[in-house]
């Protein structure tokens, strides 16, 4: 299927990323050319083959589970440090509703 | 003390020896940097005065007749590996000013075996990139030749290890990074068995397929990095308590009888003739050297790229939506609502080459197109994993090139972000079916650029793919300096 201008338009606004104009030219050409390539895939007949869920899961290790420890966490301190704009204690955000 | 060249070995034989002191080492490694990193890029972070403090600080303990595994070893760790205190940047501009809280646990270890970070290295930005030329903060040249790309994604590393301006380094490997700058800058570079190492602090791109791996100068570096950062960390669920044997003792040159796999589908169309010759030339060596030669097959390599493209890129754009401007890194200024910061900070934070490839694993896990492309993607991968094990009843290593040519010119795969995925097309098998792989440099070609061969085990057989490089190594030594 072709990638048009309004799926990239679609697909930006579904990851949070807003583009120029000109990078929406230049990512339907370039999505549309990688699409087209992945597509090789549909070559393959995988009706009986279960996907590969986990990667390398080794059959001889022990994948269980920590035992439910309280240990220290970073604290407050630590965890706002990189916050661009920390604010008594919290991460201080622009207006989270919308108008309209 | 001469640190061209310098290993692991031979500077533990100075130190023993009272020839040398850690101080010296660093000192001179620094000295190194600062006169030949304005050149190569390969560093985006010097840790000068804390790596000279802890030097005295290891001095003081050799004095005392303390010994430690990579006691006084200047490494230089890869800018999306998380290190306290220390800028940790990803090469993006998104995290220009991020310095964790925390050490990712394989630097936590390296640290305890007394090695000394000497600085963070550049890379694609988030490791996105087969060549270096994505990063914000300016290219790597390759100190073979400075118009040619180091490889990527862990091209600083290559480049630093290559280039003496540090023994070892720790790169991360989700397609190639650590085996394709190691081929195209004449070194040693390891992508262990997915779970071998854990990924605790590596800042995550493809979850189900990133490693840390060493980047050395020789096999027993390599082996010897891979002793101490390997095994089960609590911090890291994928990580597994598989038995960690000793990788040193397992270089004991023995070669006799181990059956070597050459896959057809790795020497098809796209392969440099000079490649192909120097690869074969280095399986004739060994053969003679003991081993057996055998047919192999990998049906399924024409699909990895595409298989790979989706995977990674699915979980990337899922890892990736984290960085949101609110707990750390860059905020786009003067936005007047929360989903507007979002959207400019991500605009202006990100580079082309991941915006495109958060674009792309947006799309393939989008409503109506899920089942299409990354369910597909996923069976695809249970085949080429499936291609592995068949091949490996067959024999005990697989081997072939690390890339189908050497390394490229500056600029040349930039406008085609197809032609750059194709170079990852040896590599990427590794991770999908998550075995481990070893690079290694087994010549130059006429215009003297590396050429790298690379040999695939079984999972967490890194003991055999070390001893049996290392025997290759031991036979023919890659002894070439880059020309700097």
């Amino acid at each position: 299927m072709p990638i048009t201008k309004s799926d990239v338009e679609k697909i930006a606004q579904l990851a949070h990323l807003e583009l120029t104009e000109e990078e929406k030219e230049q990512f339907t050409v370039q999505l549309a050319a990688i699409v087209a390539y992945v597509e090789k895939l549909n070559e393959l007949d995988t009706t009986d083959v279960p996907p590969m869920a986990h990667a390398g899961r080794d059959e001889r290790a022990d994948y269980a589970q920590r035992d439910d420890i309280v240990s220290e966490g970073l604290g407050q301190d630590l965890a706002l440090r990189n916050a661009p704009d920390p604010a008594r204690g919290y991460f201080r955000v622009p207006k989270v509703i919308e108008e309209g | 003390m001469e640190i061209v060249g310098l290993t692991v070995d031979r500077l533990h034989e100075a130190l023993r020896a009272r020839a040398t002191s850690v101080r010296e080492v660093c000192a001179r490694t620094l000295e190194r940097i600062e006169a030949l990193n304005g050149r190569l890029g390969a560093f985006l972070t010097i840790n000068r005065d804390e790596a000279l403090q802890r030097a005295e600080d290891l001095d003081r303990e050799l004095a005392r007749g303390d010994w430690r595994p990579l006691m006084g070893v200047p490494v230089a760790i890869k800018d999306n590996i998380c290190t306290r205190g220390l800028r940790t940047t990803c090469a993006s501009k998104i995290l220009h000013n991020f310095v964790p809280p925390y050490n990712a646990t394989a630097v936590e270890r390296l640290l305890e075996a007394g090695a000394i970070i000497i600085g963070k290295t550049n890379c694609d930005e988030f490791a996105m990139g087969s060549s270096n030329e994505n990063s914000a903060f300016g290219i790597v040249r390759n100190p073979w030749d400075a118009e040619r790309v180091p490889g990527g994604s862990s091209g600083g590393s290559g480049a630093a290890v290559a280039a003496d301006l540090c023994v070892v380094a720790l790169g991360s490997d989700t397609g190639g990074s650590v085996r394709l700058p190691a081929a195209f800058c004449g070194v040693v570079g390891l992508k262990p068995t997915y779970g071998r190492v854990s990924r605790y602090g590596l800042v995550a791109y493809g979850s189900s397929l990133d490693q840390i791996g060493p980047i050395t100068k020789t096999v027993a570096d390599a082996a010897r990095v891979l002793q101490v950062i390997a095994g089960r960390d609590p911090r890291d669920s994928t990580s597994s308590n598989h038995p960690v044997p000793d990788y040193l003792a397992a270089l004991n040159g023995e070669i006799n009888g181990v059956r070597l796999g050459v896959p057809r589908e790795y020497f098809g169309p796209g392969l440099d003739e000079e490649v192909k010759e120097a690869v074969w030339r280095a399986i004739h060596r060994f053969a003679d050297l003991g081993a057996e030669i055998v047919e192999v097959r990998l049906p399924h390599t024409e699909y990895a790229i595409a298989c790979y493209y989706i995977i990674a890129t699915a979980e990337a754009s899922s890892n990736l939506a984290r960085y949101d401007g609110v707990r750390y890194g860059y905020r786009a200024e003067g936005a007047r609502t929360l989903r507007e910061m979002y959207r400019r900070t991500r605009h202006e934070g990100f580079g082309a080459e991941v915006k495109r490839r958060i674009m792309l694993g947006t799309y393939v896990l989008s409503a109506g197109y899920y089942d299409a492309y990354y369910l597909k993607a996923l069976k695809v991968r249970a085949l080429i994993e499936r291609d592995f094990r068949e091949a490996f009843a067959r024999c005990d290593l697989i081997v072939g090139p690390t890339s189908p040519t050497v390394a490229f010119r500056l600029g040349e795969k930039m406008a085609d972000p197809l032609a750059m995925y194709l170079s990852d097309v040896y590599t990427i098998m590794a991770n999908l079916a998550a075995i481990p792989a070893i690079s290694i440099p087994v010549g130059l070609s006429r215009e003297g650029l590396p050429i790298g061969l690379q040999l695939h085990a079984r999972p967490f057989e890194e003991a055999m793919l070390l001893r049996v490089a290392h025997a290759y190594e031991r036979a023919f030594p890659f002894s070439q300096k880059p020309p700097l």
